[in-house]
C-alpha cells in the first residue's frame, strides 16, 4: 500500500508531462486509444444502429397486440409480451428511437445555448462577461429536475416541448466549460496576430476561436445526451411524457402503471431501465474521456461543481 | 475583515437568488394560456364560483399587481391555498416535507457514509480489484434512474428482506389497542428503509465516485509525499492528510447534487407511494392544483438555495484560503 500512495505522487507529477507533449489532440485519436472510450462509443454505436435499423427490423406497429399480457419469454417473443400484450424487443427498439432522438436533439439545444453563452462570455468579456455569468450562476443554482417536472407539466406534453425544456434548463455547465476554454483562447498569440491583422470579431469567433473550443463542445454535448435521456425518464414516469410515443422512459411507467410488480413480470421491467443505464454508462464514458484528454483545467481541478461531473475516469482504470 | 466580507457577500447572492426564484415560479405559472382556475379540473364548478375564486386569488388584476400581492403574500409565509382541499397551501405541505425530509436524511446519510468508504478505499488501494469493484459499481448505480432501481427494489429485495413496499405506515397498527411509540418507529422505519435505500444508491454512485477522485487528486499533492517523509502511518497519512482535504469538493457536491436529490425523491417517492412532497407533487400535477405545485416548488427551490449558502459556509470554514 505504500507504493499506491508514492506512485500517486509518481502519477501525478507524470501527468503533467504528458499533458504538456501530448495536448492537443483531436477527438478521432482519443476515440481510437482510450479504453474507456472505444467502450463508451460501442455501446452507443450499437443503440443508434438499432435505433436506426428499427423501421426496418420492426414490421407494423410495436404497441400491437399479440398474445396474453404479460407473456414470458419464450423462442418466438425472446423478451416477452408487456402489459398490453406487445411484444417487448418491438417496444424496445421503438423505445430507443425516441428515446435518443430525444437525447440527442435536447444536447443539441443545450450546446447552442450554452456554446453561445460561453463564446460570447469569453470572447468580448467584461459587462457582457459579468452578466452572462452572473445569469449561469442564478440559473445553476435552481434545481433542474423539479423546474423540467414544473414546466412539462404547465406547458405541455409534445415530444418538442419536452425535447425544448430538457435543453434550455441543461446549458449551464456547457456555458461555464466554454467561456474558460474561451478565455485561454483568446489570448494565444495567432489570435492577437489575427486580430492585428484586422479580422472583425465575427472571423475571430467563428474562424479562430471556435475551431479550437469545437471538440470540447463535442465531449461536453456527448455527456448532455446522457443527462437528457435520463431527464427523459423522469419526465415521463411522472405522466407527463408524450402520449403518443414510445419511449424508454415510457416503458418504465407502462410497466409501474401495469402492475408489472404484481405479475412478477421482470421482462417488462428489467429491459428499458437497463437500456437506459448502458446508453447512460456508454455516453458518460465517452464523453468524459474525451473531456478529460481535452480539457487542460481538469489536470488542476479534477472535479466540476456539478452534477454528473465525475471526472477521473481517464487512464486511471488501466493505471499501474 | 475577511470573514465578514465572504459571508456577506455570499448571504446577498442566496437572498438575490430566492428573488430570481421567486420570479421564476411567479412567471412559469402565470404565462400559463388560461390560469389556476380555469385549469383546475371540477366539473360542478359554476361560472360565479370561478369568478369569485380569480377575485379571490387576485387574477382580476394586471401582472403588475398580481406580483406585488404575491410577493405580499408571501413575505406573510402565505402561498396561496390548495384548489382542491380549500386548505393553505402551507398547511398541506408541512406533513409531506417532514415525511420526505426523513426519508432523504436516511438515504443521503447512507450514501455519504458508503461514498466516502468505497471512495477512499478505491483511491487507496488504486488499480486493485477493490478499486475496480468499487469503480464500476459507482459507474452502475450513477447510471441508473432511481425509478427504476425502485421497481427493482420492489420486485427482487422486498420480498427477499420481508419490507413493506408502499406507503408509510401499516393500516392495522393501532387498531388492536394503543401502538407503542416505539412500535409506530419501527412501522416507520420498515417503510422508509426502501425508498431511503434507492435514493442512497443511486447517489452513493455519484459520491464514490467522486471522492475517489479527490482523494486520487490530493494523494498526488506534494504534503502527502512529506507526511510519509516523516514517516506517519498510512492510515494516518490518508485520513488527516488525504481525506481532510479531499472533504472540500465533497461538501459543494452534496449541496449542489440537493436539487437532483429531490428530483429522484419525486419520482421514488411515487414508486413506493411514500406520502412526501414528491407524490404531493405529483397528485398536484395530476389535479391540476396549481398553488400546491408551486408552493412545493418554490420550497424545493428554496432549500436548494440553503443549502448552497450552508454548504458556502462550511467551505469557508473548511478552508483557510478562500476569501471574498
Amino acid at each position: 500500500m505504500s507504493a499506491s500512495i508514492q506512485g500517486g505522487a509518481a502519477a501525478a507529477t507524470e501527468g503533467v508531462d504528458v499533458s504538456a507533449s501530448r495536448r492537443p489532440r483531436s477527438i478521432r485519436q482519443i476515440a481510437l486509444r482510450e479504453p474507456t472510450a472505444i467502450a463508451g462509443l460501442a455501446i452507443i454505436a450499437f443503440f443508434v444502429l438499432v435505433a436506426l435499423l428499427e423501421p426496418i427490423l420492426v414490421t407494423g406497429d410495436p404497441k400491437a397486440k399479440v398474445g396474453p399480457i404479460f407473456e414470458p419469454p419464450s423462442a418466438t417473443y425472446p423478451l416477452g409480451l408487456d402489459g398490453g400484450g406487445a411484444n417487448m424487443v418491438d417496444l424496445l427498439m421503438a423505445g430507443a428511437r425516441v428515446s435518443l432522438l430525444v437525447g440527442f436533439c435536447a444536447a443539441l439545444v443545450s450546446a447552442f445555448i450554452g456554446g453561445t453563452v460561453g463564446l460570447l462570455a469569453g470572447f468580448y468579456g467584461g459587462k457582457v462577461d459579468v452578466t452572462l455569468m452572473r445569469m449561469t450562476d442564478y440559473v445553476i443554482v435552481i434545481p433542474d429536475i423539479p423546474l423540467m417536472i414544473v414546466a412539462a407539466a404547465l406547458f405541455g406534453r409534445s415530444l418538442t416541448n419536452i425535447i425544448i425544456i430538457i435543453g434550455i434548463i441543461y446549458w449551464t455547465t456547457t456555458a461555464r466549460l466554454i467561456r474558460a476554454q474561451v478565455l485561454s483562447v483568446r489570448e494565444r498569440v495567432y489570435v492577437k496576430r489575427a486580430r492585428a491583422l484586422g479580422a472583425g470579431n465575427g472571423r475571430l469567433i467563428f474562424k479562430h476561436i471556435l475551431p479550437q473550443v469545437a471538440p470540447l463542445l463535442v465531449a461536453n454535448t456527448v455527456l448532455l445526451v446522457a443527462y437528457a435521456i435520463f431527464a427523459e425518464t423522469f419526465i415521463t414516469f411522472l405522466g407527463l411524457g408524450d402520449p403518443s410515443v414510445i419511449s424508454w422512459g415510457r416503458l418504465i411507467e407502462n410497466a409501474f402503471n401495469d402492475d408489472a410488480i404484481l405479475n412478477d413480470a421482470w421482462w417488462a421491467i428489467i429491459p428499458p431501465g437497463l437500456c437506459v443505464t448502458l446508453v447512460v454508462l456508454g455516453a458518460t464514458l465517452f464523453g468524459q474521456s474525451l473531456e478529460d484528454a481535452l480539457n487542460p483545467r481538469l489536470r488542476v481541478g479534477h472535479l466540476s461543481v456539478r452534477r454528473f461531473k465525475v471526472r477521473p475516469l481517464r487512464g486511471k482504470l488501466d493505471a499501474e | 475583515m475577511r470573514g465578514f466580507d465572504y459571508v456577506s457577500k455570499r448571504v446577498l447572492f442566496a437572498v438575490l437568488t430566492v428573488f430570481v426564484a421567486i420570479t421564476l415560479n411567479f412567471v412559469l405559472f402565470r404565462t400559463l394560456s388560461g390560469d389556476a382556475v380555469s385549469a383546475l379540473r371540477c366539473r360542478q364548478c359554476t361560472q360565479a364560483f370561478k369568478e369569485y375564486q380569480r377575485q379571490q386569488l387576485g387574477l382580476d388584476q394586471s401582472k403588475w399587481e398580481q406580483y406585488k400581492l404575491y410577493l405580499q403574500d408571501l413575505a406573510h409565509g402565505d402561498m396561496g391555498k390548495s384548489l382542491r382541499s380549500e386548505q393553505p397551501v402551507t398547511h398541506e405541505l408541512w406533513p409531506p416535507i417532514k415525511n420526505t425530509m426523513a426519508m432523504v436524511a436516511l438515504g443521503t446519510a447512507f450514501s455519504i457514509v458508503f461514498g466516502i468508504l468505497v471512495g477512499v478505499v478505491c483511491a487507496w488501494r488504486r488499480g486493485t480489484w477493490a478499486d475496480k469493484g468499487g469503480l464500476w459499481s459507482g459507474l452502475a448505480f450513477y447510471s441508473m434512474p432511481p425509478q427504476w432501481l425502485g421497481l427493482l427494489m420492489v420486485l427482487f429485495v422486498a420480498g427477499w428482506l420481508g419490507l413493506p413496499t408502499a406507503g408509510i405506515k401499516d393500516p392495522t397498527l393501532g387498531i388492536l389497542g394503543d401502538a407503542s411509540w416505539w412500535d409506530v418507529f419501527v412501522d416507520r422505519m420498515r417503510h422508509m428503509i426502501l425508498p431511503a435505500l434507492t435514493l442512497g444508491l443511486v447517489l452513493y454512485g455519484e459520491y464514490a465516485l467522486v471522492v475517489r477522485s479527490a482523494m486520487l487528486e490530493t494523494l498526488g499533492e506534494d504534503y502527502v509525499l512529506t507526511a510519509r517523509a516523516k514517516g506517519l502511518s498510512n492510515w494516518r497519512t490518508v485520513r488527516t492528510h488525504g481525506l481532510r482535504n479531499a472533504l472540500l469538493p465533497i461538501v459543494t457536491l452534496v449541496a449542489l447534487s440537493l436539487g437532483f436529490i429531490i428530483g429522484g425523491s419525486i419520482t421514488i417517492e411515487y414508486v413506493f407511494s411514500y406520502p412526501g412532497i414528491g407524490l404531493e407533487v405529483v397528485e398536484a400535477i395530476d389535479q391540476r392544483d396549481y398553488p400546491i405545485l408551486q408552493g412545493a416548488f418554490l420550497l424545493l427551490t428554496l432549500s436548494v438555495i440553503g443549502a448552497n449558502l450552508l454548504a458556502d459556509l462550511l467551505y469557508f470554514k473548511l478552508d483557510p484560503r478562500v476569501s471574498g
